[in-house]
């Protein structure tokens, strides 16, 4: 312990935070130049006239893109359905995902083959699993449908009738809880994942201990596994709000944000206004009305997350 | 009498997870060997073959369309993608947690801010910068920006994965002569290889399932990748190829399935270690 070497590991020494700063530095100006400069970049661009005619960024507007956006009868819309989406698609999949892994923090035979069914939503590109729900909720070949006919649900007559079909994209709520049901689906095994990974290191004899003490199922998991999870199931929660709140593909594929602008999305129609309709600067300014939701959303999770680690609910 | 209650509720339970999961999936291995006259028949059963199978939409695929070409660039990508990912922020990771003080130690939180600028709000500035570079229109201009997905993600899992090693190990090393950066070699990377191979996965899923920069910086097919490309290629106007689309999504899904089902553990265990590292930083 005399030599210089390592005298400077005990603190941080010089020669180490000079290969810290050479080891950082790539991802650093990677991550500056292709998030940061962009980020700056959108901001700017929202406040010009640019267009992907003349993309250059002048002619200094301020805030009036803002303001056209805002009063546009779509942006209402979006920003209401991406809330709804967000939220709904969080409180299902946080409450099916502890649930999930509360099955599967046991052991049983044939885990391996049910492990590789539970994820197989997470392992489909978003783009080619919105293709697989536009046929399987498709207008009028739906085995949904289908079956709900079977059973005497749908058709004439029955409670959901008279038509054949439910046109799930076709209708507002129908289209919002059909987007809410795909990402549930797809998301769920990477937050099951996640929470997994939280259950699996509370001491096993916590457990034992309340099975001792007569605790029933529902009472161990209220009482000792959620407590227990909630600094994980806010990680899980923010990986799941920020992959639902920025996707556009599941709308772009399904509802196209139909009928009208009724299921439309802060990001679908960020992306129709900027890159389909031309209008470069009005897009980046839909997009930016996503930040401050996502900054408020974060800053909440990250607060509850603190907390409930800094109370000592964790050994 | 109670325990044989638990049991049945814990299988019925499994089994309604499980149907939720593969019956989206199931409806598509069923309907890709489907004959036209057989799917469009809106009489008959859908989950049977009312008339014989046929693989024809599966060849119709390779020989007639440009799927092995979306298949070959979206493995490409993915491996060059993963290589920048891990050569990016295996360092920085690593660096955070053992060599740039207090202040590298709560990046965590910064890691996360990144998050907090998603794909969706960055590919209209994006895509300039990409034409400006005159990348647009090929597979580098997405190998380019992928790694804005795959970087903050890998380097926030390892840094939790870096911060539960113990540095004693290291110091060891260092005690018996090594130099800072052999250490980092010798010790702490090989310890680390878990988290490499969930990094590994994670770089490769998320460049594989980007859909708006594929669809935004890349519009002719021989450079799509699949996310982008099936939907396009096979969706023509109001003509649905449903077979086939169900087909390219049944060969793309199920060996990544297999895959990710056969590291499940590996999966969670970079979890652990990641995200209570991450959260500690909160």
């Amino acid at each position: 312990m005399h030599t210089p070497e390592t005298t400077a590991t005990v603190g941080v020494g010089d020669r180490d935070r000079l290969l810290g700063w050479l080891m950082l530095s790539p991802a650093l100006l990677y991550i500056l130049a292709l998030v940061g400069l962009p980020f700056v970049l959108a901001i700017a661009l929202s406040m010009t006239s640019a267009t992907v005619g003349d993309p250059s960024i002048h002619g200094f507007v301020g805030l009036q893109n803002f303001v056209h956006v805002m009063h546009g009868s779509a942006f209402a819309l979006a920003l209401r359905n991406s809330v709804i989406v967000t939220v709904a698609t969080l409180f299902f999949t946080l409450v099916l995902a502890t649930g999930e892994s509360e099955l599967l923090a046991r052991d049983f035979r044939g885990k391996w083959l049910i492990q590789i069914l539970l994820i197989l939503p997470w392992a489909m590109p978003v783009s080619l699993a919105g293709v697989d729900w536009l046929w399987l909720l498709d207008s009028e070949f739906s085995p949904v449908d289908w079956l709900l006919r079977q059973v005497n649900l749908l058709g004439p007559g029955t409670p959901l009738g008279p038509a054949n079909h439910l046109y799930y994209y076709g209708k507002e709520w129908l289209g919002l809880g059909s987007i809410v049901t795909i990402n549930v689906w797809r998301l769920l095994p990477l937050a099951t994942l996640i929470v997994l990974a939280g259950r699996t290191s509370i001491p096993q004899d916590i457990y034992e201990q309340a099975q001792v003490d007569g605790a029933g199922f529902f009472r161990t998991l209220f009482r000792i596994t959620v407590p227990a999870l909630l600094p994980i199931l806010m990680v899980a929660g923010m990986f799941t709000a920020l992959l639902v709140f920025g996707d556009m593909t599941v709308t772009a594929l399904t509802t196209r944000g139909g009928p009208g602008y009724a299921t439309q999305s802060l990001p679908y129609w960020a992306f129709l206004k900027g890159i389909e309709g031309g209008a470069l600067s009005e897009g980046a300014a839909v997009a930016l009305f996503m930040f401050p939701l996502l900054l408020a959303g974060a800053v909440l999770a990250l607060r509850i997350a603190y907390r409930a680690e800094s109370q000592g609910d964790r050994p | 009498m109670t325990r044989v209650l638990r049991r049945l509720g814990f299988y019925l339970a499994l089994l309604l997870f499980t149907l939720f999961a593969v019956f989206p999936i199931v409806w598509m291995i069923i309907t890709t060997f489907k004959q036209d006259g057989d799917l469009y028949d809106i009489a008959n059963n859908p989950f049977l073959y009312n008339l014989p199978p046929t693989l024809k939409h599966v060849t119709f695929l390779f020989t007639d369309t440009n799927f092995p070409k979306f298949l070959w660039n979206s493995v490409y990508i993915g491996v060059i993608v993963v290589i920048i990912t891990l050569l990016l922020s295996v360092p920085a990771a690593y660096s955070l947690s053992r060599l740039v003080g207090s202040w590298g130690e709560r990046s965590g939180v910064a890691l996360f801010l990144v998050y907090l600028i998603p794909p969706t709000l960055l590919f209209i500035p994006l895509y300039q910068i990409v034409t400006f570079l005159h990348t647009s229109n090929t597979v580098w201009s997405l190998v380019l920006v992928y790694p804005t997905i795959t970087v903050p993600f890998c380097t926030w899992l390892l840094l939790g994965f870096f911060k539960s090693m113990p540095r004693e190990l290291e110091e060891a090393a260092l005690i018996d002569g090594c130099s800072r950066w052999q250490a980092f070699v010798r010790v702490a990377l090989p310890l680390s290889m878990p988290g490499i191979a969930t990094c590994i996965v994670f770089a490769f899923a998320l460049s594989l399932s980007d859909y708006i920069y594929a669809t935004v910086f890349v519009s002719s097919a021989a450079s799509r990748t699949l996310s982008a490309g099936v939907p396009s290629e096979l969706i023509r106007g109001d003509i649905y190829f449903w077979q086939s689309l169900m087909a390219a999504a049944a060969i793309v899904t199920i060996p990544l399935a297999v895959a990710y089902g056969l590291l499940f553990d590996r999966l969670v265990k970079g979890f652990q270690t990641g995200s209570t590292g991450g959260g500690d930083a909160a």
